[in-house]
């Protein structure tokens, strides 16, 4: 018999539970932000710049304020009596253009109408009269010494969140530089019998989240701001808006209903300052839907140049590697700093080096604001440093297999100085994925093999909480304000509740988040979900489960040693009490409930969670790819990828998440790049037809993914988070494949022309 | 059925549309320049088709019009005029999924949800052409619904299943 106070066998955790959202997803009945219709609400449009970089002379509204159904028409002019600037990182963006616009698609002149059509209809009477400024639309541009300077940086302030040390900014187009090294890289460079060098282009990536961006404001008597939004990180907008708009944080309430995807798009504040202010304006309530071609330029993921290189012995050892790379943050910072952070992070790789140089740069230009987008910084420089590895093993006769055999971390040895050891069998892993690409198998001609290996520092800041009510009817609500995005955070949340409590998991009910409702949770991405609110969860169900083993006691008037909670019961030698019988008795009434709290945060719990990163997240793929020699096109016949997760709480999800981030991965190395014209700084494709998404017709011939538990993961039940790795890491492979089919590229994405244009540079290179 | 909010800021030469939806005749009255999408969520309450890239790649707002996937955002309503509209909430029949919707569940063929009314509308007008597709079909019929979660892999997968449901091999489910 097991012990009342410690938790059963597992029979919710582990196991392909349903999605507890899977019917009304399936019926059409989940409701996203655009389905919600608040009482009054007014319909808004944004007129936004056409311009990159100017100057507003003028806003003529040609009696848009007074069109049809037009309510209410807000400019930056109505914004004098609060400081309208924000940004997590940095202070740096107005909420609505004032006096400068600093790229094609900010937003001028919001609107808010009776309806739809009226508010897109006044767009045409706007006019506004730009003096041009010079353009800066590429980092090239934006570092030239003559260049012009975005943003006074010297005089900008941190944001609420900026989290990554002093500030300490120079005049200029950088607004962040992140750097370390250690061990004497020009010397071991010097001596090395092999150096390879290169430089390379990242490009600007658009998330595509299949719901826009949509927020429902709300100002209601001056000082309560309720927001409807498909926003990520609630609590963080809350603080933001709070200290926009000099409200208290208790009169902002943050409602976020099932998001269309968000992969990093809806992280942090985005549409809601825009949103409120225009409410504050038409004092009623306003919803914003971005357009696709509105969601493009409201964020994106960093375009990025490098340079780097790596060291090593004749015999293949790795001794060395420096790197420089420059991301592309557009015209505002938005999370532009943790980007080069965790870029410059994943530079060196999980290699055994003995020095190390990394130094990365967040450069303003004249474009749209780049943000977050699933696994950021490890997507950018994994493929660089990978190709750097083969290339080194090309050269001293090893397979890519074999270079990292001989030179990946073993688990426990350090990653980064004063950072959490290497917690993933990283080895083991890519045994996996030779053995499921079939390693040592003859290759057909044009016919490549890669692998890719990283890490990235998951779980952002470890600060969540979380409350359990288990009801008087033996139900439980479990209040979390995890953004259920897709990932199926809450149907493994009720899984951990489920296990707990000891009852089925259909009984657990897992709202929304609601920042009137739902406890505090720092965010909802770096893969942190399972692992960090997932064990504020589970702290909370315990606690519960701890009062229902005490009231079980007493009421059989036993020791707690000698019940069993099992089936939502409490039980003694075939004699049960069930979970709503044992909170009558408590009450003395039908009714009432019993009430956990669930908290994680750095200093308490495993301790691991102070260390930082909480956890390694591995980012490993493998890919078997052919080119077509005549026209440079890739057909991809195996894509593998791994999920070192500790303990799939839920393999099915973990599969999930491995599939669809290494489809994202396939788009981002072959397909995926936003191009801005380098003279004017538009966005020169703005729609899906111009801009690919993969689609059914560029699925590989065969996908296979991997869940390795070794339960070394910080989170529930030795789990630890899933769901970016697979996208750097196939990426990464892709790259690597084509490299070893003779294409070896220097930009992605590896477009037919660039694969083309590779091999020929490769057989030109032979002929010499 | 319910009518609510947005009639057109300018509405002049108002039209007759009268379709059914769903299996139930409707009739309302459109202006010309109105379309299938907006009028089937604002205005009779439908909000399970989509508005996701407005250009007709997507696929998160298909609907079938007289059996035939269309997509509703470029769709003028007045095309539907006479015509049977069929949306994701026409699917369950008293609290009885659809064999499709059972089967997407069943394999976790979506994540996010926003592209599934779509992905789940072009699979019921794939398998009434062809009852058993193979997996290149079903990935060609299916080229015009994006997903950006899943990677497709499980909607092939719910597809051949829905095909043997649908064929008999398995039964509907529902409560």
């Amino acid at each position: 018999m097991s012990h009342a106070t410690t938790a059963p066998a597992s029979e919710a955790v582990g196991r392909d539970v349903p999605r507890i959202d899977a019917r009304i997803k399936a019926t059409g009945e989940a409701k996203y932000a655009g389905d919600l219709v608040v009482p009054g609400m007014l319909y808004g449009r944004v007129w936004r710049s056409p311009a990159a970089h100017a100057r507003i002379v003028r806003i003529d509204l040609n009696g848009a304020d007074r069109a049809p159904g037009v309510v209410a028409v807000l400019t930056g002019a109505d914004l004098s009596d609060i400081d309208p600037r924000y940004g997590h990182a940095l202070k740096d963006r107005p909420l609505i253009a004032i006096d400068t616009v600093r790229f094609a698609g900010e937003p001028v002149v919001a609107v808010a109408a009776e309806t739809q059509a009226a508010a897109d209809d006044a767009m045409a009477l706007i006019d506004v009269e730009f003096a041009d400024l010079p353009v800066v639309a590429t980092i090239d541009a934006a570092l030239a010494e003559d260049a012009p300077h975005l943003h006074d940086t010297a005089a900008l302030t941190p944001g609420l969140f900026h989290g990554l040390g002093k500030l300490t900014l120079e005049p200029g187009n950088v607004c962040y530089h992140h750097a370390f090294a250690r061990g004497d890289v020009d010397a071991l460079f010097a001596a090395a019998d092999i150096v390879v060098e290169g430089e390379y282009e990242f490009p600007a990536v658009y998330q595509y989240a299949m719901e826009p961006h949509t927020t429902i404001a709300e100002w209601i008597s001056d000082d309560e701001i309720v927001v409807h939004s498909s926003c990520q990180h609630p609590f963080l907008v809350r603080a933001e808006l709070a200290d926009l708009f000099g409200v208290p944080v208790a009169n902002v309430r943050i409602v976020v209903p099932y998001l269309g995807g968000g992969f990093g798009s809806k992280s942090y504040t985005k549409m809601e300052p825009l949103t409120v202010a225009l409410a504050r304006k038409a004092k009623r309530p306003v919803r914003i839907a971005n357009r696709v071609d509105e969601s493009m330029v409201t964020t994106r993921r960093h375009g990025m140049k490098a340079w780097m290189r790596t060291a090593a012995t004749r015999d293949g050892t790795l001794l060395a590697r420096e790197a420089r790379a420059w991301f592309d943050t557009g015209a505002y910072a938005d999370n532009g700093p943790r980007v080069v952070a965790t870029g410059a992070d994943a530079a060196p790789g999980p290699y055994r080096w003995e020095a190390v140089k990394v130094d990365a740069w967040g450069v303003y230009t004249n474009t749209s604001p780049a943000g977050s987008y699933r696994a950021f910084g490890a997507t950018h420089l994994q493929w660089c440093g990978e190709l750097q590895v083969d290339e080194i093993g090309r050269r001293c006769g090893l397979d890519a297999v074999a270079m990292r055999e001989r030179n990946l971390l073993e688990p426990g040895e350090s990653v980064r100085p004063g950072g959490k050891p290497l917690d993933a069998d990283l080895k083991g892993d890519i045994r996996k994925v030779a053995a499921a690409l079939d390693w040592d198998a003859p290759k057909a001609p044009h016919v490549g093999r890669g692998v890719s290996v990283g890490l990235l520092a998951a779980g952002a800041h470890p600060v969540s909480t979380a409350f359990v009510r288990l009801e008087a009817d033996g139900t439980a609500t479990l209040l979390v304000s995890t953004t259920e995005v897709g990932q199926g955070a809450r149907t493994v949340f009720s899984q951990i509740v489920a296990e707990e409590l000891a009852m089925p998991v259909a009984r657990v009910k897992v709202p929304g988040g609601d920042t009137d409702k739902t406890p505090y949770d720092r965010s909802t991405g770096a893969s942190r979900s399972t692992t960090l609110a997932g064990m504020a969860v589970l702290r909370a169900a315990r606690e519960v489960r701890e009062q229902l083993a005490a009231i079980a006691a007493r009421v059989f008037g036993l020791p707690e040693a000698a019940i069993e909670l099992r089936a939502g019961a409490a039980w003694h030698e075939g004699e049960a009490v069930d979970y709503p019988a044992l909170i009558a008795a408590h009450f003395g009434m039908v009714g009432g409930e019993l009430m956990g709290r669930g908290e994680v945060r750095p200093d308490k719990g495993s301790g691991s969670y102070a260390e930082g990163p909480v956890f390694w997240e591995v980012c490993v793929g493998g890919v078997e790819a052919e080119i077509d020699p005549e026209t440079g096109q890739v057909r991809l016949r195996k894509v593998v990828t791994v999920a070192d997760v500790g303990k799939a709480l839920n393999p099915k999800l973990v599969e999930a998440q491995e599939m669809g981030g290494s489809m994202q991965g396939i788009g981002n190395a072959l397909y995926e790049e936003m191009l801005f014209d380098p003279h004017t700084g538009a966005l020169q494709n703005a729609t899906l037809f111009d801009y690919h998404v993969p689609t059914f017709a560029d699925l590989p011939d065969a996908f296979a993914s991997n869940i390795v538990e070794n339960g070394d993961g910080p989170g529930p039940y030795g789990a630890k988070g899933v769901g970016e790795g697979a996208l750097a890491g196939t990426t990464a492979a892709v790259a690597t494949a084509l490299a070893d089919a003779g294409a070896v590229l220097d930009a992605l994405p590896a477009t037919p022309e660039r694969v083309w244009r590779a091999l020929r540079t490769r057989r030109d290179a032979a002929a010499d | 059925m319910a009518v609510e909010t947005t009639a057109p800021a300018q509405a002049p030469a108002l039209r007759l549309l009268r379709m059914t939806l769903n299996g139930r005749p409707v009739e309302l009255e459109i202006a010309p320049r109105e379309l299938l999408l907006p009028v089937l969520r604002d205005r009779l309450g439908m909000k399970g088709a989509k508005l996701s890239c407005d250009v007709q790649v997507c696929g998160a707002c298909t609907v079938l019009l007289d059996g035939v996937p269309v997509s509703s955002c470029t769709t003028l309503a007045y095309e539907a005029d006479g015509k049977s509209v069929e949306t994701i909430e026409g699917l369950a029949h008293d609290g009885r999924l659809h064999p499709i919707q059972a089967a997407f569940i069943e394999c976790g063929a979506f994540q996010c949800g926003f592209c599934t009314s779509g992905m789940i509308l072009s699979t019921k007008a794939l398998l009434a052409e062809t009852a058993r597709p193979t997996r290149d079909e079903i990935a060609a019929y299916l080229s015009g619904n994006i997903c950006r979660c899943t990677g497709y892999w499980n909607i092939i997968t719910a597809v051949e299943d829905a095909a043997g449901r649908l064929a008999g091999d398995g039964e509907e489910e529902g409560a």
